[in-house]
């Protein structure tokens, strides 16, 4: 008998370099485990995430997209933060508005001292992404090469 | 009105004060009147018309005309074409100083579709001014009321005022109640799948012919996202794909805080798809959260995307209102 094999979604962590990528970083020598299908790109400040970047994860086969930045009041760069906290809160509305899946996206503040916080984060949000299944509402097929 | 609109037009050209006019121009049918650049008098008679069809708005035109040598563009402006005219300011694409406003009255214009809706057959012409209309026909004149044949947008207007004219024809208007939202509203209490289901029939007839962008006053960046080759996502995908939610997710975005929901996109999408419902559900969303906003009516305030507030909601919001999966 064939074992279909256990879905494992791809899962885009776009943090700042300041506090998240760091707080990633000590969760790795801390030895804390979360998924190896998280993916991490790296942004100067949560506040460069231009809202097509979100989009195009989606279209190339991510599953979910999570955005990690330094606690409102922390921002390297005073309050970046606060702008993408308006920008997201309006993106995610939008795709919920068009029927897309609203636990895909999600947005989570992590200081660089938070390793644990980060893993469980990742943890948490891995599980969530892996109940809803393969994203299909916003794929694009010319994007995703098998 | 046309004709104090016309006498407007000739007495700014022959005064000395412009040296051209914006206004509008019959195409090849009635209702397809089209935006034109005027700079005689002969021109003005026979061409210029304001009627129930004259729905293009001009203040888009007056960033390249705003910018020339000689004297200044007289424009003919609506009241909400006044909204994008002010909000163009705002960014500072419009130089003022070269313009010359004059604000026209409106009594809503008019849908070719509604029309026909209504079951007229043979529509030759339509005119008029006030709460009928008289349409000339294959079978002689018929009267409609204005109300039943209005453009959707029209029907719902947030605002007859006239912002920021040198001059008025006809009487000046006030904000209105208007129940703009109450489409946005419906859609909202769908289903995730509902809606999706609503949204991916819409945007599927989605033909990327642009023109949505093209006469968004909004949309006016000097390189647009949209045009570049090597993006990917510069024109239509393949049929076994899907990538209109994209163009559209992001154009609106583009615009959210500044589109003055002025009903430009929807008017002139060939595959009449209700762009106004993602334009306004970002002012709708923008108002609940952040507090009620309208582009363009003032020249002062910050958009709410370029401001914050220290306690403003956290994205989880979203996943804690609304139907559930
Ligand atoms: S005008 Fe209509 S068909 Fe053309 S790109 Fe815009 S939405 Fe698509
Ligand atoms: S998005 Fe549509 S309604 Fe908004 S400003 Fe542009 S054309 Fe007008
Ligand atoms: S879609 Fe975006 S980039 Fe293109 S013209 Fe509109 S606002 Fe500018």
């Amino acid at each position: 008998m064939q074992v279909k094999e256990e879905f494992k979604p791809t899962i885009v962590a776009f943090c700042c370099n300041w506090c998240s990528y760091a707080g990633a970083d000590l969760s790795g020598t801390n030895r804390l485990q979360y998924p190896a299908n998280v993916k991490i790109i790296r942004i100067p400040c949560s506040c460069r995430l231009n809202p097509m970047f979100i989009l195009r994860a989606f279209q190339r086969g991510a599953d979910g997209v999570i955005l990690c930045g330094c606690h409102p009041g922390d921002c390297h760069y005073t309050t970046g933060n606060y702008y993408a906290r308006r920008r997201m809160t309006l993106l995610f509305s939008m795709l919920d508005y068009l029927g897309i899946e609203r636990e895909r996206t999600r947005v989570e503040w992590v200081s660089a001292a938070e390793g644990a916080k980060f893993a469980a984060t990742m943890n948490d949000f891995v599980e969530t992404v892996t109940k809803l299944g393969e994203n299909k509402r916003l794929e694009d097929l010319r994007c995703k090469s098998e | 009105m046309q004709e104090r609109v016309k006498a407007k037009a000739i007495e700014l050209l022959e005064s000395g004060v412009c040296d051209r006019v914006l206004g509008w121009k019959a195409g090849e049918f009635f209702y397809d009147v089209t935006p034109a650049v005027f700079t005689s008098r002969e021109e003005i008679e026979k061409e210029f018309v304001f009627g129930p069809f004259c729905g293009a708005n001009m203040s888009k035109y007056l960033i390249a005309e705003s910018r020339k040598e000689g004297k200044k563009v007289g424009a003919f402006l609506k009241p909400c074409d006044t909204y994008s005219f002010q909000q163009l300011q705002k960014e500072h694409r419009i130089w003022r100083e070269n313009v010359y406003a004059v604000g026209v009255q409106c009594e809503g214009m008019c849908d070719i579709e509604a029309l026909k809706a209504a079951g007229i057959k043979g529509i030759l012409g339509a005119e008029g001014s006030g709460d009928t209309l008289t349409v000339h026909t294959l079978y002689g004149d018929k009267s409609v009321e204005r109300k039943a044949v209005l453009a959707e947008r029209c029907a719902c207007c947030k605002s007859k005022k006239l912002l920021g004219c040198d001059e008025i024809v006809g009487e000046q208007g006030e904000e209105l109640e208007s129940a703009r939202f109450e489409q946005v509203a419906k859609l909202e209490a769908m289903t995730p799948d509902e809606r999706f289901a609503f949204w991916r029939g819409e945007l599927s007839r989605c033909i990327r012919c642009n023109a949505c962008r093209n006469v968004c006053p909004a949309c006016s960046c000097e390189k647009c996202v949209f045009d570049n080759p090597n993006s990917g996502i510069e024109n239509k995908a393949a049929s076994n794909s899907f990538e209109e939610n994209l163009f559209h997710i992001i154009r609106a975005f583009h615009v959210a805080g500044r589109c003055t929901d002025c009903g430009e996109c929807s008017r002139v999408c060939p595959q009449h798809i209700p762009l106004h419902l993602l334009n306004r559900k970002f002012i709708k969303d923008i108002n609940e959260l952040y507090g009620e906003y309208q582009a363009g009516a003032d020249m002062d305030t910050r958009p709410p995307l370029m401001n914050f507030q220290m306690d403003d909601p956290e994205p989880s919001v979203v996943h804690e209102r609304g139907s559930d999966q």
